[in-house]
């Protein structure tokens, strides 16, 4: 049984309330911080605890807050990314909704870290009701003292603001959502100068995701070396794993990083296994960006380990065979659902979502939903299969932010590993508009030259 | 060289001021190692980064941090570092990217250079002659818009858009105000003033002059005649509002196009106003300076001013010599 350290009290009748949360031993870590800590302990203990940013792409929390320019005269900024908008990921939203005071504790702590006086919680625009709930626990927190001059008596002073976003994915890129929170078009900036530099109305600015903000909580109430005991290797602590697809019990869950990934799905504790007893096919493993990896490369790894849920393993064998922990999005395929439809669909999700500054995001990524769409409906060729292939390595790393990555990868890691079946979609059009592949070959046991030989 | 820094680009060295991008390294440098940049606009702060064109890579960061950099760069928008080094043309990689990002750049720009009043002096036909391949991949159909006028004298048609944003630039910095702008993401991004609307200000012909593409143009010149069958010549006359340094376009006796002057990698010397650019268009206004220096591998400057460079003479046999004078005479009669 794995432990629980952002989700311990989820289930306390009302502990989305301030004294429900507060009793539960919440705000503790406020206290601690502002009564007994520098700002320099608390960095150091973030670094101490190894927390990797639980936003997608893993960076060390404390070496980011270290990297802050400290200019004199120019204030500083913490911003908190609520703009979790990746499809398969929603465990920001279920940690906004039921434990808003975790958030709010972990900006305070935060925040004082960084010697910022203003905050910005920025939540994607759809998410309504999370911006409502955390206005009112910002309230709440407000009242009790933990919020506005003088917290505590420390003579600390911190004003948090929710900001909604306009619901754009690209605004959970940080420097777009920079863009967005001063005000302006949702566009990536140019990167160098970074947000540490000049972020926020030019001011040094760090932005981190909801869950890892909320994670240092926990690390200050603990320790940062305590944190770090839980985990595997570099990948420490706990992470909120937002399990979808085909699975019993889909849903948000904290698991101790290290956990295999077969245990995750098929344990009881977890996932409990493929729904209506089908097997498993294919599995995104960290939200729609990352690469698609068949059944058997996600239970095992080519070297035939165990593929555990951290960040070094699920990324073992790299682009050919691995993928990424991401922001943990956790979507299972059954035997009866169509990848080549799935690509499709991300495909989609992303030409409508690149931000069009630069040029081959905003024309790649149609192009690639175009071609894909004549791949599903049963008008491709199989030239098409290798013209993805190639626009896909067009668009990665030519681009502004990462959303061209994110774009290319799902399509170039889908042909990959399932050319069998797009080549299906194309020889065998009429059946393909029938029935779906199956599962084929792809919860063979490794190694099947097959399953890796495509790359 | 005691505060220059020093960048190697394709083997050839230079110090520059710190600071300097290193497109603008290179363009001190100049030559074919020059990277293309269709948004970049030296005079238009901000501009650059976006249609990923003047990728490099860079093999060695600098003196003190010698990694090279992981991903390719925009070099418009990197600065250079002491003791970097990049590859432009000489990285397989680079080229290999730039013919991915101008097949990406023309899949949803119509192929009809023939009807574009742009031809011969729009720089995405020189980037795709130059990077690009024959024919294209793309089989579906491209965006289309219908044609605005923004004003009485400049239309937008937005199907040629390349979203360079460097008009949106050129009304912020120019221009009093901004009434035009990006709506729309993705591909579906436009070039528009939202409520259709005229741009009306002294400065706004300047966007005719830095969009690369034939989407904004000038309405007095439009379909009036292909650039390669005018003369352009430097001309300048006392203007209150502008600097009055000019191109003036000539067909025969008229002048049938003012335009600013543009440098060889098409950046305007100085921005000019409408008054000059749509209201004088006769000789009696404008102080003639002299033939405008096109560079010969223009199509504007197709037998105009500058003489054909002999072929030298290789031939050592007599009779191919003879033979070789008489080639030599007829190309050199115009």
């Amino acid at each position: 049984m794995g432990r629980k350290l952002l989700l311990e009290n989820i289930n306390v009748p009302g502990i989305n309330t301030f004294d429900v949360y507060r009793q539960k031993g919440g705000y503790r870590a406020v206290e601690k911080v502002l009564k007994g800590m520098s700002p320099e302990d608390v960095v150091e203990e973030v670094k101490k605890s190894g927390l990797r940013g639980r936003g997608g792409a893993g960076f060390p929390t404390g070496m980011k807050w270290s990297f802050l320019a400290k200019p004199e005269g120019k204030p500083r900024y913490l911003v908190c990314n609520g703009d979790e908008s990746e499809p398969g990921t929603f465990k920001d939203r279920y940690l906004m909704t039921y434990i808003p005071h975790l958030l709010i504790e972990g900006m305070i702590v935060s925040s004082f870290a960084l010697g910022a006086n203003t905050s910005y919680i920025y939540v994607r625009g759809e998410m309504m009701p999370q911006i409502r709930i955390l206005e009112k626990a910002i309230a709440e927190a407000r009242n009790a003292g933990f919020l506005g001059k003088n917290i505590l008596g420390s003579g600390y002073d911190l004003e948090l603001y929710v900001q909604p976003g306009g619901g754009a994915y690209i605004c959970g890129e940080e420097t777009a959502l920079i863009e967005s929170l001063e005000g302006k078009r949702g566009n990536p900036r140019i990167k160098p100068p970074f947000p540490a530099i000049s972020g926020l109305y030019n001011c040094p600015t760090v932005v981190n995701n909801v869950e890892s903000i909320a994670a240092t909580v926990p690390i200050i109430n603990d320790g940062g070396d305590e944190y770090a005991k839980l985990g595997i290797g570099r990948s420490t602590g706990t992470k909120l794993i937002s399990a979808s697809g085909n699975l019993n019990k889909p849903g948000v869950y904290e698991i101790e990083l290290g956990v295999p990934v077969e245990e995750f799905i098929y344990s009881d504790e977890y996932c409990g296994g493929i729904a209506n007893g089908k097997r498993l096919k294919a599995v995104v493993a960290g939200g729609s960006s990352v690469p698609i990896l068949p059944a058997n490369l996600i239970l095992k790894t080519l070297n035939g380990e165990n593929r555990l849920m951290s960040y070094e393993s699920l990324a073992d064998g790299g682009f050919a065979s691995g993928t990424m922990l991401g922001s943990g999005g956790f979507v299972a395929f059954d035997e009866d659902q169509c990848i080549v439809r799935n690509t499709w669909n991300y495909a989609r999700f992303y030409h409508h979502e690149s931000c069009g500054q630069c040029s081959p995001c905003r024309e790649g990524t149609g192009w690639m939903e175009k071609v894909l769409h004549r791949l599903e409906y049963g008008h491709g060729k199989l030239s098409d299969i290798d013209l993805l292939v190639d626009v896909s390595k067009k668009i990665e790393g030519n681009t502004i932010c990462p959303l061209g990555d994110a774009a290319a990868w799902p399509v170039a890691s889908a042909i990959r590993h399932f050319r069998d079946e797009f080549e299906w979609h194309v020889s065998r059009p009429e059946e393909a508009m029938d029935r779906n592949y199956g599962l084929a070959h792809y919860a063979d046991p490794l190694p099947k030259p097959e399953a890796v030989a495509a790359n | 060289m005691s505060d220059k820094v020093k960048v190697t680009i394709d083997g050839i060295s230079i110090d520059v001021e710190p600071g300097t991008s290193i497109l603008n390294a290179a363009r001190q440098i100049g030559g074919d190692i020059v990277p293309p940049a269709m948004c970049y606009y030296s005079k238009l702060q901000g501009s650059g980064g976006k249609c990923r064109t003047c990728l490099v890579k860079v093999s060695k960061g600098s003196e003190k941090d010698p990694r090279p950099m992981p991903k390719l760069v925009a070099s418009c928008r990197t600065t250079v570092m002491d003791g970097m080094e990049v590859q432009n043309i000489t990285s397989p990689e680079v080229v290999e990217a730039r013919k991915g990002v101008v097949e990406l750049l023309l899949i949803n720009h119509p192929l009809d250079c023939p009807i574009c009043d742009q031809a011969g002096e729009c720089h995405l036909q020189d980037l795709s002659y130059e990077h690009g391949s024959e024919a294209t991949r793309y089989e579906f159909d491209r965006r289309t818009f219908d044609k605005i006028d923004i004003g009485d004298k400049i239309q937008l048609h937005m199907t040629r858009c390349i979203l360079c944003y460097r008009c949106v630039f050129t009304a912020d910095q120019i221009t009093d105000n901004r009434v035009h702008g990006i709506l729309g993401r993705g591909d579906a991004a436009e070039i528009s003033t939202y409520i259709e609307k005229a741009v009306d200000n002294d400065f706004s012909g300047n966007v005719i002059d830095v969009c690369p593409v034939g989407a904004l143009t000038d309405k007095t010149f439009r379909f009036k005649n292909r650039v390669w069958f005018t003369k352009p010549v430097d001309a300048h006359r006392d203007c209150p509002k502008c600097s009055g340094k000019v191109a003036l376009w000539y067909k025969g006796e008229d002048v049938i196009r003012v335009t600013a002057r543009k440098d060889v990698y098409g950046e305007v010397e100085e921005f000019i106003c409408n008054d000059c650019r749509f209201e004088h268009k006769k000789t009696s206004d404008w102080v003639i300076e002299g033939p405008r220096k096109i560079s010969p591998h223009s199509v504007i400057s197709a037998n105009h001013y500058e003489r054909l460079t002999p072929p030298s003479v290789v031939r050592k046999n007599p009779a191919l010599l003879e033979s070789n004078k008489e080639q030599f005479e007829r190309v050199t009669k115009l």
